[in-house]
């Protein structure tokens, strides 16, 4: 039986670091020359494939997902389930006449979608998919990630100011006064992880949820500041990343398409593709902060490779985003400012507190009820009052119209 | 409280979602090529011309009288009278159209030709489905394309069939008795000549005879 036992472990965990062997094997079996180059392919080529693949399957899944809420089928003409559809967008926006402006700015019109482009696979190279299975070891990774994600915004900018377009220039104004805005609690809500992790790689913050007490994980969403740090990041993610509700730069019932509105053919699938890696990657560090990165979600699931915990997790939250896109409405801007400075700003401050108390508390047995109590209690006051607060200034009532009238 | 409405809508999307898998009605949306919705009697998209018997050359009902040429708004009907004639339903001898066009990226399926035939020849048909890789050659209709039988027309439009069939029966009646009546007058006209050449007959050949005897 315990032999049994060992067996099957033995067998998960070479399942489990399958890629890490191979890329092992490939790497030490080239010639030494060649060897900078092969390792680089390795992790590279992987990730070209992999995330353009999912953006694929992503958006029929979306336009799916979309329909059913509104009782429609979706697409379902091409392939099985209309699951090849994507394919048929990429030979429509292939073929697709590649228009530039006449009074657009060239160069910067053309770098546009290839800066926002590598800066969205950029991104990638710090996120653990799996155990060991990381393109960069970097100690900063947190750091490089947010960093490079900021990158976008310059990109969006150069989109807009380079098509000398009203529309584009608007979303890109739109897009750059949310993306700043909302930057600030995105990376407020993950310090609290960084305080109570120590540590800005990504790798350690993942081991240091992968560990189990009786059956249940340690990920930080099942703290009540770890809980509400992860509502919190999410809902900065979707801004960040212009999803809806949060997609005014782009709203095409006001400003058409916003920065993007002058490209076309395969520089706009390059605008969309950026868009869906940023989410992806965003999603993928929600998970690796909050959620356990490539952690199983019970002791003994984790027979099933780390990746494909991963990967799982990142469709749920995938479907998460659909699911947010088809239920909300677009928020107007002053909306939308008001809830970054006045509700999650706040509440991302008060997460850290939180999060300062959860680590000095001591975690003797009384204290592990106590904890958790007081620490909800952090959040949920704040919350209350903040969400009262708000709701104070805004009266509804039926709008009274005068019209002019004599005398 | 912040966050309710969020939570209602995310339900309410939620049940759209699953209840669109588990209830088959919620789902409208008529999948075009394999399934289609019943057209109304009254759908009408370009004329055919009607013809009567098995032989669309026979039985056509057009005797090349211009008016819809004439009517068309668009101008997209073109007719060429025939130098001979044929006998129609009544057995009335008609020109009939040696060339009759409709272009039918021309028309505008206003139904003023069906309006106006007096001779039941035009009607509207109900197909749709036109699209060809020949924009010109391919949707100007000649008249071997635009003949259509009669069963036709009462399986596309029944109730309209249905009148004129009953119009054109007692029309043909009507005719079938005036013949009859002109045959049953000239038959008795031509016995009543017949008596009275007899009569003469009788008397010249009394009148013959009495010279003679």
């Amino acid at each position: 039986m315990n032999g049994y036992f060992a067996m099957a472990t033995g067998l998960a965990e070479r399942v489990d670091q399958i890629f890490v062997t191979f890329d092992h094997w490939a790497v030490t079996n080239t010639p030494e020359p060649l060897r900078w180059l092969v390792s680089i392919l390795l992790i590279v080529v992987p990730i070209l494939a992999v995330f353009p693949g999912l953006f694929a399957l992503t958006t029929v899944l979306e336009r799916k997902g979309l329909g059913r809420i509104q009782n429609r089928y979706g697409p379902n003409r091409v392939g099985p389930y209309g699951l090849l559809q994507p394919i048929a967008d990429a030979v429509k926006s292939l073929t697709k006449e590649d228009v530039v402006p006449r009074t657009a700015d060239g160069v910067v019109h053309y770098l546009a979608p290839l800066v926002i482009v590598s800066t969205a696979f950029l991104a990638y190279a710090v996120l653990p998919v799996g155990r060991n299975m990381i393109a960069v070891h970097l100690d900063a990774g947190l750091l490089f990630f947010f960093a490079i994600g900021s990158a976008t915004e310059l990109a969006v900018f150069m989109a807009g100011w380079s098509s000398r377009n009203k529309y584009s220039l608007l979303g890109a104004m739109r897009a750059i006064a949310q993306m700043i805005s909302y930057e600030v609690p995105l990376i407020l809500s993950s310090i609290a992880v960084i305080m109570i992790a120590g540590t800005l790689s990504p790798e350690k913050i993942v081991l240091e949820q992968a560990q189990y007490t009786g059956i249940f994980p340690h990920w930080y969403v099942f703290t009540p500041w770890g809980f509400a740090g992860f509502l919190l990041f999410m809902t900065a993610a979707a801004a960040e990343t212009n999803r809806s509700p949060f997609d005014l730069p782009e709203g095409e019932s006001e400003i058409i398409a916003g920065y993007f509105v002058e490209y076309s053919g395969f520089k706009f699938a390059l605008f969309f593709l950026a868009e869906y890696l940023e989410i992806f990657a965003v999603s993928g560090l929600g998970i690796t902060l909050f959620l356990g990165g490539w952690s199983a979600p019970l002791s003994f699931l984790a027979v099933i490779p780390s990746w494909i915990w991963f990967f799982a997790k990142l469709l749920v939250m995938i479907g998460v985003f659909i699911w947010v896109r088809g239920t909300m409405p677009r928020l107007r801007m002053d909306q939308l400012m008001n809830f970054a400075w006045k509700f999650m700003l706040p509440m991302a401050l008060i997460d850290m507190v939180c999060a300062g108390v959860w680590r000095f508390l001591p975690g003797g047995a009384l204290w592990v009820v106590l904890r958790w109590l007081i620490c909800a209690a952090i959040i949920v006051v704040p919350y209350v009052a903040l969400a009262r607060g708000l709701e104070q200034g805004r009266k509804i009532e039926q709008r009274v119209y005068r019209y002019a009238e004599e005398g | 409280m912040l966050g309710e409405g969020i939570v209602k809508g995310l339900i309410e999307t939620a049940r759209n979602f699953v209840g669109s898998y588990v209830d088959k009605d919620r789902l409208v949306t008529v999948q075009y090529p394999e399934e289609r919705n019943p057209l109304p009697e009254a759908a009408r998209n370009f004329p055919f011309l009607l013809y009567d018997g098995d032989d669309p050359e026979a039985g056509l009902r057009c005797v090349s009288c211009h008016i819809c040429e004439k009517e068309c708004p668009p101008r997209c009907i073109h007719i060429e009278k025939s130098t001979d004639k044929k006998p129609d339903f009544v057995g009335k001898q008609q020109f009939y159209p040696k060339v009759f066009n409709i272009d039918v990226s021309v028309c505008m399926s206003c139904q003023i030709c069906v309006e106006v035939c007096p001779f039941d020849a035009i009607r509207m048909d109900k197909e749709f489905e036109l699209s060809t890789d020949d924009r010109f050659g391919g949707l100007l209709w000649t008249k071997k394309e635009l003949a259509k039988p009669n069963e036709y027309y009462q399986k596309i439009h029944p109730m309209e069939a249905a009148e004129t069939d009953a119009r054109r029966a007692e029309e043909l009646k009507q005719t079938q008795a005036k013949a009859a009546a002109a045959a049953a007058a000239a038959a008795a006209k031509a016995a009543e000549a017949a008596k009275a050449a007899e009569a003469a007959k009788a008397g010249n050949g009394a009148a013959g005879k009495e010279p003679s005897a």
